[in-house]
């Protein structure tokens, strides 16, 4: 082995003293520092934090951004979901294909780029985006495509290209991002002005079970599209036994077309922290994590510096605000291109070091959670209503919204609209109202809340937007005339396809049925029976999955089956002769000709 | 009053589920008064002669025979049912779809330990249908009415399902019939 190679290996795992629950942190190191984690890197790493090599390999294998093999030196990640191909990411990555002379999924024999595809990065209000190592590039066009190429051919990285800064904190020294915040209508309440330290003040003023009591009266719910009540799960946490407790911030946001955390994490991020330690203070934690996905790396510097600012001003470390015994601090730990990593459960899997799968229930995290301690995790929205709440008061914040979701909304509009960019609405607004808003009058259908979320016809543009109609994390994705919304579902499904742990049969084996079942159906080969199918395989992966990602999976189907019925049904036409019309015999044996050397006897049809 | 036609194949199976069929022992008996058997291995009719009521069909889609076969059964029966598993999803032929079509010839006419084939040829004789890409479920090929599991559906089932069918009766079978852990 190489010695250089496990010095290297060795101090990095120091670093982390040598704890395998730092394993993400250990890898994603390594692969920085050597292109690749190698069979060999793996062994060294194994060795060094005492596991088993194969519990190594499982997380390198598990993570899109991770890789055993050495990837170019500049990997370019082209988002490819459906808003981003809507605005021409085809056509950015055919130029990209041409100047490098390699298609997606290669790298270049002299080892400068590997281009690969990544699904919704965050950016669907400016596509579409790439992931250029760990900077972001919007709004690109096939010119800006054949400039960046040109550049790293050149030079090895973008630097020359002085691609101008994004607004607000995009421009900070520390982010020196191209990002747009495209906030296009402010609430009173997570971008209005706030005082680092307010939530706080008041908080500590009350005892820890008071607070609790007080996010109860708000009727908060989780903003990260579940809605379970915050109070409640703050309650269950404190009430768990264990000597430890942890507070968890979930900032995966990885459901396509959300980014209202981004725009959170880079103008309101003091809000946030400032709410996890409340949430620490009321639950009786001393230790905050702040899940960060892989995409928004660019971020980290930032995030970090404002962590240290808050240290200093007291208001984080120990006897915070001079409260004796109220010790709290808060890490972010880094994820590395998963999905699944935005299931709460998945997220403590791989906080722990370990594959991003989901765990059973119960136990629920709030009674054995991050390493098997009581843990609280909620979004980063969750987090900046709870500093908010205790700013200006159960009540104030009880008011706003509708009867069963109080409060404002952060929204995601994304597509075929005027204005996309992030929204800060309240609860109950109608489908109708935000579409005038964002200048999406004429929309022909709305994703409401993400890939698993429903894909809402006209008719039903009156409904509201809250947990008890159309429930969403903050995603909506508009689609205009012309849109193809057989293509939407096929494309979601092609992203659960790819994102299911494997873990559970319905998900992994069904999703996939499902999409070919869908494909014939867009190619003009699906039978009525295939929708009756659909729906019962659907149903089924629905309720037999493990996890939230199969339990709503078959939403894109499932919803567009209903609300657009009529598309499925000009495409599918009966079978007269009970022959299926999907299998082709040519096509069948098509190899088995060219292998023997003979062609069918039979008949081809 | 003529009875009932009913037919039955082997197609990528291992005749497991045509001996189960046997197994009925001397309800075959009984089975003889309500039907007459037609195209069948049982009978070694080799092509349909009347139109059938019931198709039972053992075994997935391998090759262009098989296909050829299928269709022909869906042409002539009014009720098409997969019988066992092969049938139903491919079962154990199927294991080879993960191989590629190109390795599965190599290691059956070239490579195998005990080929003996020194011209080193994939045989091309037009008596041998040629392979699918992969095995194929019979629902994939055409539209099957019911799904019979088991491997194979034991004697009972399928005695229990053709009196059912044959007396226009709903089936009713107990658990023990078709748990299978």
């Amino acid at each position: 082995m190489n010695e250089n190679l496990e010095a290297v290996i060795r101090e990095i795992c120091q670093k982390y003293a040598n704890d395998s629950a730092r394993m993400m942190d250990i890898v994603r190191d390594v692969q920085a520092s050597m292109g690749g984690v190698s069979k060999v890197a793996m062994k060294a790493i194994a060795a060094a934090v005492g596991v088993a090599q194969v519990e190594v390999e499982s997380v390198v294998s598990f993570y899109a951004h991770l890789s055993s093999e050495s990837k170019g030196k500049v990997v370019i990640r082209l988002c490819n979901d459906f808003i981003d191909r809507m605005f021409g990411a085809n056509r950015v990555a055919e130029t990209f294909e041409k100047e490098f002379g390699i298609k997606f999924g290669e790298t270049t024999d002299d080892g400068l780029v590997s281009l690969e595809y990544t699904p919704c990065i965050g950016m669907c209000d400016q596509p579409p985006a790439a992931l250029i190592n760990d900077r972001i590039v919007t709004w690109l066009s096939t010119d800006m495509a054949s400039r960046i190429a040109k550049a790293i051919k050149e030079e090895g990285n973008i630097d020359k290209l002085n691609l101008p800064n994004g607004d607000g904190n995009n421009s900070h020294p520390l982010v020196n991002s191209m990002v747009h915040n495209n906030l296009r209508e402010k609430g009173d309440m997570i971008f209005a002005n706030f005082v680092p330290g307010a939530a706080l003040k008041n908080a500590i003023a009350e005892t820890p079970v008071e607070c609790i009591k007080n996010v109860k009266a708000s009727r908060l719910r989780g903003r990260g599209g579940a809605g379970f009540p915050t109070g409640m799960k703050w309650e269950f946490t404190r009430g768990a036994d264990g000597d430890e407790k942890y507070v968890l911030c979930n900032a995966d946001e990885g459901e396509p077309g959300t980014f209202k955390d981004r725009v959170i994490l880079t103008e309101a991020p003091e809000l946030m922290f400032e709410g996890m330690t409340v949430a620490g203070y009321a639950i009786g934690a001393q230790s905050g994590v702040v899940y960060l996905r892989g995409e928004y790396q660019y971020l980290t510097d930032f995030l970090n510096d404002v962590l240290q600012k808050r240290r200093d001003a007291g208001l984080l470390g120990k006897n915070i605000l001079g409260k004796e015994g109220f010790n709290f601090d808060i890490r972010i730990q880094m994820g590395a291109g998963a999905y699944i990593c935005g299931e709460e459960t998945a997220l403590i899997s791989s906080c722990e070091g370990l594959r991003g799968d989901p765990k059973n229930r119960p136990p629920f995290p709030a009674q054995k959670g991050y390493l098997g301690k009581p843990t609280s995790v909620n979004n980063v929205e969750t987090f900046c209503a709870v500093a908010k709440i205790m700013e200006k008061g159960a009540p104030w914040f009880a008011q706003k919204g509708s009867t069963g979701s109080a409060g404002l909304k952060l929204f995601s509009v994304s597509g075929d609209c005027k204005k996309p960019g992030v929204y800060e609405l309240p609860f109950g607004t109608t489908v109708k109202e935000l579409l005038q808003k964002v200048g999406a009058e004429d929309a022909i259908a709305v994703q409401v809340g993400g890939a698993c979320g429903i894909t809402v016809a006209p008719n039903d543009f009156d409904k509201e937007i809250c947990y008890d109609h159309l429930a969403t994390g903050g995603s909506v994705m508009v689609f205009g005339p012309g849109r193809d919304l057989l293509e939407l579902a096929h494309s979601f499904m092609e992203f659960f396809e790819e994102e299911s742990c494997g873990y559970c049969t319905p998900c992994r084996v069904g999703n996939t049925l499902l999409k070919r079942r869908l494909e014939y159906i867009i190619e003009g080969k699906g039978t009525p029976e295939d929708l009756i199918y659909m729906e019962t395989l659907g149903n089924t992966i629905k309720h037999t999955s493990r996890c939230g990602l199969g339990q709503t999976s078959a939403n894109p189907v499932l919803t567009t089956l209903q609300n657009f019925r009529s598309l499925y049904e000009s495409k599918v036409k009966p079978s007269v002769d009970g022959l299926q019309p999907s299998f082709s015999l040519d096509k069948a044996v098509g190899l088995s000709e060219e292998i023997v050397g003979r062609k069918s006897i039979h008949h081809h049809d | 009053m003529t009875k009932p036609k009913v037919a039955t194949t082997s197609l990528a199976g291992c005749f497991g589920c045509h001996m189960s069929i046997l197994d009925i022992d001397d309800r075959i008996l009984k089975l003889v008064e309500l039907i007459d058997f037609n195209k069948s291995p049982v009978t070694d009719i080799k092509k349909f002669s009347e139109r059938c009521l019931v198709g039972l069909v053992e075994g997935g889609c391998c090759n262009e025979e098989n296909v050829h076969v299928l269709q022909d059964f869906r042409k002539n029966c009014d009720v098409l049912i997969s019988v066992g598993d092969c049938a139903i999803m491919g079962g154990i032929p199927a294991m080879r779809n993960g191989i590629s079509l190109k390795e599965c010839f190599q290691e059956a006419y070239q490579d195998g330990v005990t080929v003996y084939n020194p011209s080193g040829k994939i045989p091309s004789d037009k008596e041998l249908p040629l392979l699918l890409d992969k095995v194929y479920p019979c629902s994939a090929i055409v539209k099957m009415d019911y799904h019979m599991p088991g491997c194979p559906p034991s004697a009972d089932t399928i005695w229990e399902t053709l009196v059912a069918l044959l007396t226009n009766k709903p089936l009713d079978l107990p658990y023990e019939l078709i748990k299978y852990d």
